[in-house]
Protein backbone atom coordinates (compact mmCIF):
# COMPACT_ATOMS: atom_id res chain seq x y z
CA UNK A 1 0.00 0.00 0.00
CA UNK A 2 2.83 2.49 -0.89
CA UNK A 3 0.05 4.65 -2.19
CA UNK A 4 -1.75 5.37 0.33
CA UNK A 5 1.27 5.96 2.47
CA UNK A 6 1.74 8.89 -0.40
CA UNK A 7 -1.78 10.31 -0.30
CA UNK A 8 -1.10 11.08 4.03
CA UNK A 9 2.08 12.24 3.56
CA UNK A 10 1.13 15.00 1.24
CA UNK A 11 -2.12 15.26 3.41
CA UNK A 12 -0.04 15.64 6.45
CA UNK A 13 2.70 18.23 4.34
CA UNK A 14 -0.58 20.08 3.76
CA UNK A 15 -2.64 20.38 6.67
CA UNK A 16 0.42 19.94 9.13
CA UNK A 17 1.30 17.10 11.62
CA UNK A 18 -0.34 18.67 14.67
CA UNK A 19 -3.71 16.99 16.36
CA UNK A 20 -5.47 19.74 15.20
CA UNK A 21 -4.61 18.68 11.18
CA UNK A 22 -5.80 14.93 12.34
CA UNK A 23 -9.73 15.43 10.94
CA UNK A 24 -8.35 17.12 7.61
CA UNK A 25 -6.04 14.45 6.78
CA UNK A 26 -8.96 11.70 7.87
CA UNK A 27 -11.23 13.55 5.28
CA UNK A 28 -8.86 13.45 2.54
CA UNK A 29 -8.26 10.28 2.87
CA UNK A 30 -11.78 9.35 2.63
CA UNK A 31 -12.35 11.31 0.05
CA UNK A 32 -9.61 9.56 -2.16
CA UNK A 33 -10.10 6.33 -0.85
CA UNK A 34 -13.75 6.09 0.20
CA UNK A 35 -12.95 3.91 2.94
CA UNK A 36 -10.66 4.13 5.84
CA UNK A 37 -8.75 0.95 6.53
CA UNK A 38 -7.19 -0.14 9.51
CA UNK A 39 -4.13 0.33 7.75
CA UNK A 40 -4.68 3.86 7.02
CA UNK A 41 -5.54 4.59 10.07
CA UNK A 42 -2.53 3.17 11.45
CA UNK A 43 -0.50 5.26 8.90
CA UNK A 44 -1.70 8.27 10.06
CA UNK A 45 -1.48 7.75 13.18
CA UNK A 46 2.48 7.13 12.36
CA UNK A 47 2.53 10.70 10.27
CA UNK A 48 1.32 12.42 13.43
CA UNK A 49 3.32 10.68 15.98
CA UNK A 50 0.01 10.11 17.85
CA UNK A 51 -1.99 6.64 19.10
CA UNK A 52 -3.75 4.70 16.34
CA UNK A 53 -6.37 4.10 19.32
CA UNK A 54 -6.74 7.75 19.11
CA UNK A 55 -7.21 8.21 15.43
CA UNK A 56 -9.53 4.91 15.66
CA UNK A 57 -11.65 7.03 18.31
CA UNK A 58 -12.06 9.97 17.07
CA UNK A 59 -12.57 8.28 12.66
CA UNK A 60 -15.31 6.45 14.35
CA UNK A 61 -17.19 8.85 16.01
CA UNK A 62 -18.25 10.85 12.69
CA UNK A 63 -20.77 9.36 10.47
CA UNK A 64 -18.79 10.54 7.11
CA UNK A 65 -15.96 8.79 7.54
CA UNK A 66 -16.31 5.35 7.60
CA UNK A 67 -13.72 2.14 7.52
CA UNK A 68 -15.83 -0.20 5.35
CA UNK A 69 -15.53 0.27 1.87
CA UNK A 70 -18.16 2.62 0.16
CA UNK A 71 -18.91 2.91 -3.82
CA UNK A 72 -17.77 6.22 -6.13
CA UNK A 73 -20.76 7.67 -5.34
CA UNK A 74 -22.02 8.02 -1.87
CA UNK A 75 -25.87 8.29 -2.27
CA UNK A 76 -27.16 10.30 1.21
CA UNK A 77 -31.07 9.92 1.42
CA UNK A 78 -32.45 12.66 3.88
CA UNK A 79 -34.90 10.78 6.25
CA UNK A 80 -35.69 13.61 8.14
CA UNK A 81 -39.13 14.89 9.27
CA UNK A 82 -40.17 17.21 6.55
CA UNK A 83 -38.42 15.09 3.76
CA UNK A 84 -40.55 12.18 5.04
CA UNK A 85 -43.57 14.21 4.61
CA UNK A 86 -42.87 15.05 1.14
CA UNK A 87 -42.46 11.83 0.20
CA UNK A 88 -38.91 10.01 0.91
CA UNK A 89 -40.15 6.66 0.98
CA UNK A 90 -41.04 6.75 -2.60
CA UNK A 91 -37.82 7.92 -3.27
CA UNK A 92 -36.07 5.35 -1.23
CA UNK A 93 -38.16 2.62 -2.92
CA UNK A 94 -37.17 4.06 -6.31
CA UNK A 95 -33.38 3.94 -5.35
CA UNK A 96 -33.51 0.42 -4.39
CA UNK A 97 -35.40 -0.61 -7.26
CA UNK A 98 -32.78 0.98 -9.68
CA UNK A 99 -29.70 0.28 -7.88
CA UNK A 100 -30.88 -3.53 -6.20
CA UNK A 101 -29.16 -2.59 -2.77
CA UNK A 102 -30.93 -1.62 0.24
CA UNK A 103 -29.57 1.23 2.43
CA UNK A 104 -25.70 0.64 3.83
CA UNK A 105 -25.37 -1.62 0.82
CA UNK A 106 -23.15 -0.88 -2.74
CA UNK A 107 -24.10 -2.18 -6.22
CA UNK A 108 -22.15 -4.72 -7.50
CA UNK A 109 -20.21 -2.40 -9.78
CA UNK A 110 -18.92 -0.70 -6.88
CA UNK A 111 -20.19 2.71 -8.33
CA UNK A 112 -22.88 3.28 -6.03
CA UNK A 113 -23.45 3.14 -1.85
CA UNK A 114 -27.03 3.94 -0.56
CA UNK A 115 -27.38 5.16 2.88
CA UNK A 116 -30.15 7.37 4.82
CA UNK A 117 -29.08 10.34 6.58
CA UNK A 118 -30.23 12.71 8.88
CA UNK A 119 -31.22 16.12 7.87
CA UNK A 120 -29.32 17.97 5.37
CA UNK A 121 -30.56 20.89 5.62
CA UNK A 122 -32.61 21.03 1.95
CA UNK A 123 -35.99 21.01 4.06
CA UNK A 124 -37.53 23.69 2.19
CA UNK A 125 -36.61 21.24 -1.27
CA UNK A 126 -37.43 18.13 0.28
CA UNK A 127 -36.63 15.18 -0.57
CA UNK A 128 -33.46 15.85 -0.51
CA UNK A 129 -30.05 13.59 -1.16
CA UNK A 130 -26.59 14.19 -1.33
CA UNK A 131 -24.60 12.36 -4.03
CA UNK A 132 -21.24 12.66 -2.88
CA UNK A 133 -20.98 16.30 -2.03
CA UNK A 134 -23.77 17.73 -4.13
CA UNK A 135 -27.01 18.06 -3.57
CA UNK A 136 -30.00 17.08 -5.57
CA UNK A 137 -33.37 18.46 -4.92
CA UNK A 138 -37.46 18.20 -4.90
CA UNK A 139 -36.78 14.32 -6.02
CA UNK A 140 -39.19 12.72 -7.93
CA UNK A 141 -39.40 9.28 -8.74
CA UNK A 142 -38.46 9.83 -12.42
CA UNK A 143 -36.01 12.65 -11.16
CA UNK A 144 -34.09 10.25 -9.44
CA UNK A 145 -34.06 7.72 -12.15
CA UNK A 146 -32.76 10.56 -14.18
CA UNK A 147 -29.98 11.43 -12.28
CA UNK A 148 -28.60 7.81 -11.38
CA UNK A 149 -28.92 7.44 -15.33
CA UNK A 150 -26.59 10.76 -15.55
CA UNK A 151 -24.08 9.40 -12.79
CA UNK A 152 -24.13 5.90 -14.73
CA UNK A 153 -23.49 7.63 -18.18
CA UNK A 154 -20.67 9.79 -17.04
CA UNK A 155 -19.13 6.56 -15.85
CA UNK A 156 -19.79 4.86 -19.22
CA UNK A 157 -22.03 2.25 -17.67
CA UNK A 158 -25.53 3.31 -18.59
CA UNK A 159 -28.96 1.34 -17.65
CA UNK A 160 -29.75 0.18 -21.15
CA UNK B 1 -53.32 34.84 1.17
CA UNK B 2 -53.24 37.00 4.37
CA UNK B 3 -50.22 38.88 5.03
CA UNK B 4 -49.82 39.79 8.35
CA UNK B 5 -46.14 39.70 9.11
CA UNK B 6 -43.90 42.25 7.11
CA UNK B 7 -40.66 40.71 5.41
CA UNK B 8 -37.98 41.96 6.32
CA UNK B 9 -34.76 42.60 3.61
CA UNK B 10 -31.74 43.28 6.08
CA UNK B 11 -29.55 40.49 5.98
CA UNK B 12 -29.85 39.13 2.41
CA UNK B 13 -29.80 42.80 1.06
CA UNK B 14 -26.51 43.46 -0.89
CA UNK B 15 -25.11 46.95 -1.41
CA UNK B 16 -21.94 45.60 -2.15
CA UNK B 17 -20.42 47.93 0.57
CA UNK B 18 -18.49 45.78 2.75
CA UNK B 19 -15.59 47.36 2.19
CA UNK B 20 -17.21 50.55 2.84
CA UNK B 21 -18.40 49.62 6.08
CA UNK B 22 -15.30 47.52 7.22
CA UNK B 23 -13.14 50.49 7.01
CA UNK B 24 -15.64 53.02 8.67
CA UNK B 25 -16.15 50.38 11.71
CA UNK B 26 -12.41 49.69 11.95
CA UNK B 27 -12.00 53.57 12.42
CA UNK B 28 -13.67 53.16 15.43
CA UNK B 29 -12.49 52.46 19.01
CA UNK B 30 -13.44 48.67 20.24
CA UNK B 31 -15.87 50.07 23.31
CA UNK B 32 -18.05 51.87 21.05
CA UNK B 33 -18.64 49.10 18.97
CA UNK B 34 -19.23 46.91 21.61
CA UNK B 35 -21.53 49.30 22.95
CA UNK B 36 -23.45 49.42 20.00
CA UNK B 37 -23.86 45.43 20.17
CA UNK B 38 -24.95 46.29 23.81
CA UNK B 39 -27.17 48.57 22.78
CA UNK B 40 -28.60 46.85 19.73
CA UNK B 41 -29.74 43.93 22.15
CA UNK B 42 -28.36 41.43 19.49
CA UNK B 43 -28.73 38.15 20.68
CA UNK B 44 -26.64 34.60 19.93
CA UNK B 45 -29.23 33.26 16.53
CA UNK B 46 -27.98 29.76 17.26
CA UNK B 47 -30.37 28.75 19.51
CA UNK B 48 -29.16 29.77 23.19
CA UNK B 49 -29.38 33.57 22.99
CA UNK B 50 -26.36 34.98 24.31
CA UNK B 51 -26.24 38.54 24.19
CA UNK B 52 -23.26 38.76 21.51
CA UNK B 53 -21.87 42.36 22.78
CA UNK B 54 -21.78 40.78 26.15
CA UNK B 55 -19.86 37.82 24.87
CA UNK B 56 -17.59 39.55 22.82
CA UNK B 57 -16.55 42.05 25.87
CA UNK B 58 -15.61 39.23 28.39
CA UNK B 59 -13.62 37.21 25.62
CA UNK B 60 -11.63 40.61 25.19
CA UNK B 61 -10.98 41.05 28.14
CA UNK B 62 -9.53 37.47 28.83
CA UNK B 63 -5.78 37.53 29.48
CA UNK B 64 -4.20 35.52 26.47
CA UNK B 65 -1.49 34.89 24.26
CA UNK B 66 -3.47 33.25 21.53
CA UNK B 67 -7.69 34.04 21.16
CA UNK B 68 -9.81 32.78 18.01
CA UNK B 69 -13.17 33.45 16.29
CA UNK B 70 -14.84 30.64 15.34
CA UNK B 71 -18.43 31.00 13.01
CA UNK B 72 -20.23 28.01 14.22
CA UNK B 73 -21.89 26.73 10.35
CA UNK B 74 -22.52 23.56 11.90
CA UNK B 75 -26.27 23.85 10.78
CA UNK B 76 -28.12 20.49 11.67
CA UNK B 77 -30.94 21.39 13.58
CA UNK B 78 -33.88 19.65 11.48
CA UNK B 79 -35.74 21.76 9.56
CA UNK B 80 -32.77 24.67 9.71
CA UNK B 81 -31.46 25.84 6.52
CA UNK B 82 -31.19 29.52 6.91
CA UNK B 83 -26.99 29.67 7.83
CA UNK B 84 -26.70 27.82 4.61
CA UNK B 85 -28.38 30.65 2.51
CA UNK B 86 -26.48 33.19 4.45
CA UNK B 87 -23.41 32.01 3.69
CA UNK B 88 -24.10 31.62 0.09
CA UNK B 89 -25.42 35.14 -0.58
CA UNK B 90 -23.94 37.05 1.47
CA UNK B 91 -20.89 35.32 3.18
CA UNK B 92 -18.87 39.13 2.78
CA UNK B 93 -21.29 39.89 6.06
CA UNK B 94 -20.04 37.28 7.91
CA UNK B 95 -16.73 37.70 7.16
CA UNK B 96 -16.49 41.40 8.35
CA UNK B 97 -18.46 40.45 11.35
CA UNK B 98 -15.66 37.57 12.60
CA UNK B 99 -12.81 40.66 11.20
CA UNK B 100 -14.42 43.10 13.67
CA UNK B 101 -14.41 40.88 16.47
CA UNK B 102 -11.08 39.60 15.48
CA UNK B 103 -9.93 42.87 16.01
CA UNK B 104 -12.18 43.53 19.13
CA UNK B 105 -10.86 40.71 20.99
CA UNK B 106 -7.39 40.55 19.92
CA UNK B 107 -8.11 37.14 17.63
CA UNK B 108 -5.75 36.98 14.25
CA UNK B 109 -6.87 33.96 13.49
CA UNK B 110 -11.05 32.71 12.45
CA UNK B 111 -12.40 29.52 11.12
CA UNK B 112 -15.67 28.91 9.99
CA UNK B 113 -17.09 25.38 11.09
CA UNK B 114 -18.73 24.57 8.27
CA UNK B 115 -21.01 21.36 8.43
CA UNK B 116 -19.57 17.97 5.63
CA UNK B 117 -23.40 18.40 4.25
CA UNK B 118 -22.50 21.55 3.10
CA UNK B 119 -18.89 20.99 1.09
CA UNK B 120 -20.43 21.94 -1.99
CA UNK B 121 -20.57 25.53 -0.51
CA UNK B 122 -16.97 25.14 0.05
CA UNK B 123 -15.04 26.53 -3.49
CA UNK B 124 -17.58 29.95 -3.62
CA UNK B 125 -17.01 30.35 0.63
CA UNK B 126 -13.02 30.13 -0.82
CA UNK B 127 -13.26 32.78 -2.82
CA UNK B 128 -15.43 34.91 -1.27
CA UNK B 129 -12.74 34.41 1.59
CA UNK B 130 -9.70 35.13 -0.19
CA UNK B 131 -11.30 38.38 -1.43
CA UNK B 132 -12.15 39.27 1.91
CA UNK B 133 -8.31 38.37 2.82
CA UNK B 134 -7.59 41.10 0.29
CA UNK B 135 -9.25 43.51 1.77
CA UNK B 136 -7.96 43.33 5.04
CA UNK B 137 -4.14 43.53 4.11
CA UNK B 138 -5.27 46.69 2.18
CA UNK B 139 -6.85 48.07 5.44
CA UNK B 140 -3.83 46.33 7.18
CA UNK B 141 -6.05 43.97 9.80
CA UNK B 142 -3.59 41.18 10.46
CA UNK B 143 -6.34 38.20 10.88
CA UNK B 144 -6.91 35.33 8.30
CA UNK B 145 -10.31 32.85 7.94
CA UNK B 146 -9.97 29.02 7.23
CA UNK B 147 -12.84 26.88 7.00
CA UNK B 148 -12.89 23.95 8.98
CA UNK B 149 -15.33 21.15 7.37
CA UNK B 150 -17.26 18.64 10.15
CA UNK B 151 -17.99 14.70 9.34
CA UNK B 152 -21.42 14.37 9.84
CA UNK B 153 -22.24 14.73 13.74
CA UNK B 154 -24.77 17.21 14.88
CA UNK B 155 -23.30 17.23 18.45
CA UNK B 156 -20.30 19.24 16.76
CA UNK B 157 -22.75 21.98 16.67
CA UNK B 158 -22.47 22.30 20.34
CA UNK B 159 -19.54 24.82 20.75
CA UNK B 160 -17.36 22.46 23.25
CA UNK B 161 -18.08 19.41 21.28
CA UNK B 162 -17.22 21.99 18.00
CA UNK B 163 -13.85 22.32 19.70
CA UNK B 164 -13.42 18.74 20.66
CA UNK B 165 -13.06 18.43 17.00
CA UNK B 166 -11.44 20.67 15.68
CA UNK B 167 -8.75 19.46 18.03
CA UNK B 168 -8.98 16.07 16.53
CA UNK B 169 -10.73 14.71 19.16
CA UNK B 170 -14.28 12.89 19.01
CA UNK B 171 -17.28 15.57 19.31
CA UNK B 172 -18.14 15.34 22.92
CA UNK B 173 -19.04 18.52 25.00
CA UNK B 174 -16.76 19.44 27.74
CA UNK B 175 -17.96 20.53 30.94
CA UNK B 176 -19.19 24.15 31.71
CA UNK B 177 -17.67 26.31 33.13
CA UNK B 178 -15.05 26.65 32.09
CA UNK B 179 -16.65 28.76 29.37
CA UNK B 180 -15.60 29.41 25.67
CA UNK B 181 -14.89 33.30 26.41
CA UNK B 182 -12.03 31.97 28.91
CA UNK B 183 -11.03 28.42 27.81
CA UNK B 184 -12.34 27.59 23.90
CA UNK B 185 -10.25 26.15 20.74
CA UNK B 186 -7.04 25.03 22.11
CA UNK B 187 -8.10 25.76 26.17
CA UNK B 188 -7.96 29.74 24.20
CA UNK B 189 -10.52 32.07 24.99
CA UNK B 190 -12.99 31.80 21.96
CA UNK B 191 -16.06 33.65 20.66
CA UNK B 192 -18.39 31.15 19.01
CA UNK B 193 -21.05 32.83 17.21
CA UNK B 194 -23.68 31.83 15.01
CA UNK B 195 -23.68 32.33 11.38
CA UNK B 196 -26.58 34.50 11.24
CA UNK B 197 -25.61 36.09 14.57
CA UNK B 198 -22.52 37.25 12.76
CA UNK B 199 -24.47 38.54 9.58
CA UNK B 200 -26.78 40.76 11.89
CA UNK B 201 -23.35 42.33 13.82
CA UNK B 202 -23.17 43.80 10.03
CA UNK B 203 -26.57 45.12 9.86
CA UNK B 204 -25.43 46.82 13.23
CA UNK B 205 -22.14 48.47 11.98
CA UNK B 206 -23.62 49.60 9.18
CA UNK B 207 -27.16 51.11 10.20
CA UNK B 208 -26.52 51.65 14.12
CA UNK B 209 -27.43 50.37 16.98
CA UNK B 210 -31.05 51.63 16.81
CA UNK B 211 -32.59 50.70 13.76
CA UNK B 212 -31.92 47.45 14.66
CA UNK B 213 -33.47 47.89 18.25
CA UNK B 214 -36.36 49.10 16.96
CA UNK B 215 -37.81 46.03 15.30
CA UNK B 216 -38.62 42.81 17.34
CA UNK B 217 -40.19 43.27 21.41
CA UNK B 218 -38.50 43.69 24.59
CA UNK B 219 -35.73 41.16 25.24
CA UNK B 220 -36.27 39.90 21.42
CA UNK B 221 -34.46 42.79 19.15
CA UNK B 222 -34.41 42.78 15.61
CA UNK B 223 -35.00 40.78 12.79
CA UNK B 224 -34.59 36.64 12.68
CA UNK B 225 -34.24 34.65 9.59
CA UNK B 226 -36.77 31.71 10.06
CA UNK B 227 -36.49 28.47 8.00
CA UNK B 228 -39.79 27.60 6.94
CA UNK B 229 -41.01 23.81 6.34
CA UNK B 230 -43.81 21.09 6.11
CA UNK B 231 -47.16 21.92 5.21
CA UNK B 232 -46.77 24.85 3.68
CA UNK B 233 -47.45 26.14 0.27
CA UNK B 234 -44.42 28.54 0.59
CA UNK B 235 -41.59 26.63 2.23
CA UNK B 236 -38.22 28.75 2.23
CA UNK B 237 -36.07 31.26 4.28
CA UNK B 238 -38.03 34.44 5.74
CA UNK B 239 -36.52 37.46 7.65
CA UNK B 240 -39.06 38.38 9.91
CA UNK B 241 -39.38 41.14 13.17
CA UNK B 242 -38.83 38.89 16.36
CA UNK B 243 -42.28 39.23 18.62
CA UNK B 244 -45.49 37.78 16.24
CA UNK B 245 -47.73 35.31 17.42
CA UNK B 246 -47.74 31.78 16.20
CA UNK B 247 -51.17 32.48 14.88
CA UNK B 248 -49.97 35.18 12.36
CA UNK B 249 -47.27 32.92 11.61
CA UNK B 250 -49.72 30.24 10.66
CA UNK B 251 -51.96 32.44 9.16
CA UNK B 252 -49.50 33.62 6.07
CA UNK B 253 -47.46 30.46 6.16
CA UNK B 254 -50.02 27.74 6.88
CA UNK B 255 -52.11 25.77 3.88
CA UNK B 256 -55.34 26.56 5.97
CA UNK B 257 -55.50 23.30 8.11
CA UNK B 258 -51.77 23.07 10.63
CA UNK B 259 -53.07 21.00 14.02
CA UNK B 260 -49.19 22.03 14.90
CA UNK B 261 -46.18 24.13 14.72
CA UNK B 262 -42.88 22.65 15.81
CA UNK B 263 -40.47 25.93 17.02
CA UNK B 264 -36.38 25.19 16.73
CA UNK B 265 -36.58 21.79 15.24
CA UNK B 266 -36.60 18.29 17.18
CA UNK B 267 -34.92 20.07 20.14
CA UNK B 268 -37.52 22.82 20.49
CA UNK B 269 -40.98 23.12 21.04
CA UNK B 270 -44.49 21.59 19.88
CA UNK B 271 -47.19 23.80 20.13
CA UNK B 272 -50.78 23.01 19.10
CA UNK B 273 -53.52 24.87 17.28
CA UNK B 274 -54.90 25.94 20.47
CA UNK B 275 -51.95 27.86 21.62
CA UNK B 276 -51.39 29.53 18.30
CA UNK B 277 -52.62 32.57 19.50
CA UNK B 278 -51.10 32.64 23.21
CA UNK B 279 -47.78 31.59 21.85
CA UNK B 280 -44.78 34.45 20.54
CA UNK B 281 -41.80 33.91 18.98
CA UNK B 282 -38.68 35.52 20.84
CA UNK B 283 -36.20 34.64 23.75
CA UNK B 284 -37.86 34.35 27.50
CA UNK B 285 -38.47 37.47 28.74
CA UNK B 286 -41.46 39.27 30.36
CA UNK B 287 -43.73 38.49 27.38
CA UNK B 288 -47.34 37.66 27.66
CA UNK B 289 -47.92 34.24 26.92
CA UNK B 290 -45.52 31.56 26.22
CA UNK B 291 -42.45 32.91 24.43
CA UNK B 292 -40.36 30.32 22.70
CA UNK B 293 -36.95 30.85 21.48
CA UNK B 294 -35.86 29.29 18.01
CA UNK B 295 -33.28 28.95 16.24
CA UNK B 296 -35.32 29.69 13.22
CA UNK B 297 -36.75 26.29 12.36
CA UNK B 298 -40.45 26.12 12.29
CA UNK B 299 -42.16 23.09 10.94
CA UNK B 300 -45.71 23.12 10.05
CA UNK B 301 -47.64 19.65 10.20
CA UNK B 302 -51.60 19.68 9.28
CA UNK B 303 -54.17 17.54 10.56
CA UNK B 304 -53.39 14.69 8.12
CA UNK B 305 -49.70 14.11 10.13
CA UNK B 306 -49.10 11.42 12.95
CA UNK B 307 -47.85 13.11 15.93
CA UNK B 308 -46.39 9.90 16.72
CA UNK B 309 -44.54 9.54 13.65
CA UNK B 310 -43.25 13.24 14.25
CA UNK B 311 -41.86 12.06 17.54
CA UNK B 312 -40.24 8.80 16.37
CA UNK B 313 -38.70 10.86 13.87
CA UNK B 314 -37.33 12.84 16.40
CA UNK B 315 -36.43 10.52 19.01
CA UNK B 316 -34.36 8.59 16.12
CA UNK B 317 -32.47 11.23 15.65
CA UNK B 318 -31.42 11.94 18.74
CA UNK B 319 -30.72 8.29 19.41
CA UNK B 320 -28.49 8.61 16.60
CA UNK B 321 -27.06 11.97 17.71
CA UNK B 322 -26.14 11.78 20.91
CA UNK B 323 -22.80 11.76 21.27
CA UNK B 324 -23.09 8.63 24.36
CA UNK B 325 -21.13 10.04 26.71
CA UNK B 326 -23.36 10.43 29.60
CA UNK B 327 -25.88 7.72 30.74
CA UNK B 328 -28.62 9.79 31.17
CA UNK B 329 -28.69 10.73 27.32
CA UNK B 330 -27.43 7.64 25.62
CA UNK B 331 -30.02 5.25 27.84
CA UNK B 332 -32.70 7.83 28.14
CA UNK B 333 -33.00 8.68 24.65
CA UNK B 334 -32.65 4.93 23.48
CA UNK B 335 -35.65 4.28 26.06
CA UNK B 336 -37.99 7.05 25.05
CA UNK B 337 -37.96 5.56 21.86
CA UNK B 338 -38.42 2.00 22.80
CA UNK B 339 -41.05 3.15 25.27
CA UNK B 340 -43.18 5.10 22.80
CA UNK B 341 -42.80 2.00 20.56
CA UNK B 342 -44.31 -0.06 23.27
CA UNK B 343 -47.71 1.46 24.09
CA UNK B 344 -48.36 2.15 20.96
CA UNK B 345 -48.28 -1.22 20.43
CA UNK B 346 -50.42 -1.83 23.06
CA UNK B 347 -47.51 -3.70 25.47
CA UNK B 348 -47.94 -1.01 27.78
CA UNK B 349 -50.59 1.03 28.99
CA UNK B 350 -51.06 4.66 28.47
CA UNK B 351 -50.07 5.50 32.32
CA UNK B 352 -46.52 4.42 31.14
CA UNK B 353 -46.08 7.96 29.21
CA UNK B 354 -46.31 9.77 32.43
CA UNK B 355 -43.03 7.36 32.85
CA UNK B 356 -41.90 8.52 30.21
CA UNK B 357 -42.27 12.04 30.53
CA UNK B 358 -40.46 11.57 34.17
CA UNK B 359 -37.63 10.56 32.04
CA UNK B 360 -37.71 12.79 29.57
CA UNK B 361 -37.50 15.37 32.80
CA UNK B 362 -34.71 13.71 34.79
CA UNK B 363 -32.66 14.34 31.41
CA UNK B 364 -33.64 17.83 30.73
CA UNK B 365 -31.70 18.22 34.60
CA UNK B 366 -28.89 15.31 34.62
CA UNK B 367 -27.66 15.22 30.82
CA UNK B 368 -24.33 16.95 30.39
CA UNK B 369 -25.10 19.07 27.75
CA UNK B 370 -27.84 20.98 25.44
CA UNK B 371 -28.90 18.05 22.87
CA UNK B 372 -29.88 15.24 26.11
CA UNK B 373 -31.17 18.47 28.05
CA UNK B 374 -33.75 19.32 25.53
CA UNK B 375 -34.81 16.15 24.36
CA UNK B 376 -37.86 17.12 26.62
CA UNK B 377 -38.38 20.07 24.77
CA UNK B 378 -40.04 17.94 22.14
CA UNK B 379 -40.90 15.07 24.08
CA UNK B 380 -43.31 16.44 26.40
CA UNK B 381 -44.45 19.33 24.50
CA UNK B 382 -45.53 16.54 21.65
CA UNK B 383 -46.66 13.66 24.35
CA UNK B 384 -48.63 15.94 26.78
CA UNK B 385 -50.87 17.59 23.64
CA UNK B 386 -51.27 14.94 21.56
CA UNK B 387 -51.46 11.96 24.05
CA UNK B 388 -54.54 10.24 22.39
CA UNK B 389 -52.30 10.06 18.86
CA UNK B 390 -49.33 8.65 21.35
CA UNK B 391 -51.61 5.56 22.26
CA UNK B 392 -54.28 4.77 18.72
C1 LIG C 1 -26.76 19.87 20.46
C2 LIG C 1 -26.47 21.28 20.10
C3 LIG C 1 -26.28 21.62 18.76
C4 LIG C 1 -26.01 22.93 18.39
N1 LIG C 1 -25.86 23.21 17.07
C5 LIG C 1 -25.61 24.49 16.69
C6 LIG C 1 -25.43 24.82 15.33
O1 LIG C 1 -25.51 23.96 14.44
N2 LIG C 1 -25.18 26.11 15.00
C7 LIG C 1 -25.07 27.08 15.95
O2 LIG C 1 -24.82 28.23 15.61
N3 LIG C 1 -25.23 26.81 17.26
C8 LIG C 1 -25.48 25.54 17.65
N4 LIG C 1 -25.61 25.25 18.99
C9 LIG C 1 -25.42 26.34 19.96
C10 LIG C 1 -23.93 26.55 20.24
O3 LIG C 1 -23.52 25.71 21.30
C11 LIG C 1 -23.64 28.00 20.64
O4 LIG C 1 -24.47 28.35 21.68
C12 LIG C 1 -23.81 28.99 19.52
O5 LIG C 1 -23.10 28.61 18.38
C13 LIG C 1 -23.34 30.35 19.97
O6 LIG C 1 -23.53 31.31 18.96
P1 LIG C 1 -24.61 32.48 19.12
O7 LIG C 1 -24.40 33.10 20.45
O8 LIG C 1 -24.31 33.38 17.99
O9 LIG C 1 -25.95 31.83 19.00
C14 LIG C 1 -25.90 23.94 19.37
C15 LIG C 1 -26.09 23.60 20.71
C16 LIG C 1 -26.36 22.29 21.08
C17 LIG C 1 -26.56 21.97 22.51
S1 LIG D 1 -26.26 15.01 26.76
FE1 LIG D 1 -26.03 13.53 25.10
S2 LIG D 1 -24.89 14.60 23.53
FE2 LIG D 1 -24.65 15.77 25.44
S3 LIG D 1 -22.80 14.99 26.41
FE3 LIG D 1 -24.47 13.74 27.22
S4 LIG D 1 -24.56 11.97 25.80
FE4 LIG D 1 -23.37 13.55 24.79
Amino acid sequence: MAKIQETIRDLADRYGRSKESLLPILQGVYENYHALTDEAMVEVARELDISAAHVYGTATFYSFLESGKSGKYIIRLCKTITCMMHGKNLILQELEDILKVKPGQTTSDGLFTLKETNCLGQCHKGPAMLINDTPHTDLTPEKVREIINEYRIKEHMPLN
Amino acid sequence: MTRNLQRLDLIFKDEQDAEVVLAQTLARPDEDIINDLIISGLKGRGGAGFPTGLKWKLTSEAQSDEKFVICNADEGEPGTFKDREILSRVSHKVLCGMAICGRIIGARQGYIYLRGEYKFLVPELQQSIERFHELLKKHELDFKVDIFMGSGAYICGEETALFESMEGKRGEPRNKPPYPTSKGYKNKPSVVNNVETLAHTFSIFKYGPEKFRDLGVKDSRGSKVFSVSGDTPIPGIYELEFGMTLQKFVDDFGDGDAKAVQVGGASGFCVPRKKFEKTIIGYQGKLTGISLPTGGSMMIFNSSRSMYNVLHNYLDFFVEESCGQCTPCRVGTQQLLIGIEAVKRGEKSSAYLDKLLDLAETMRLTAKCGLGQSVANSFSSIVENFREEMIY
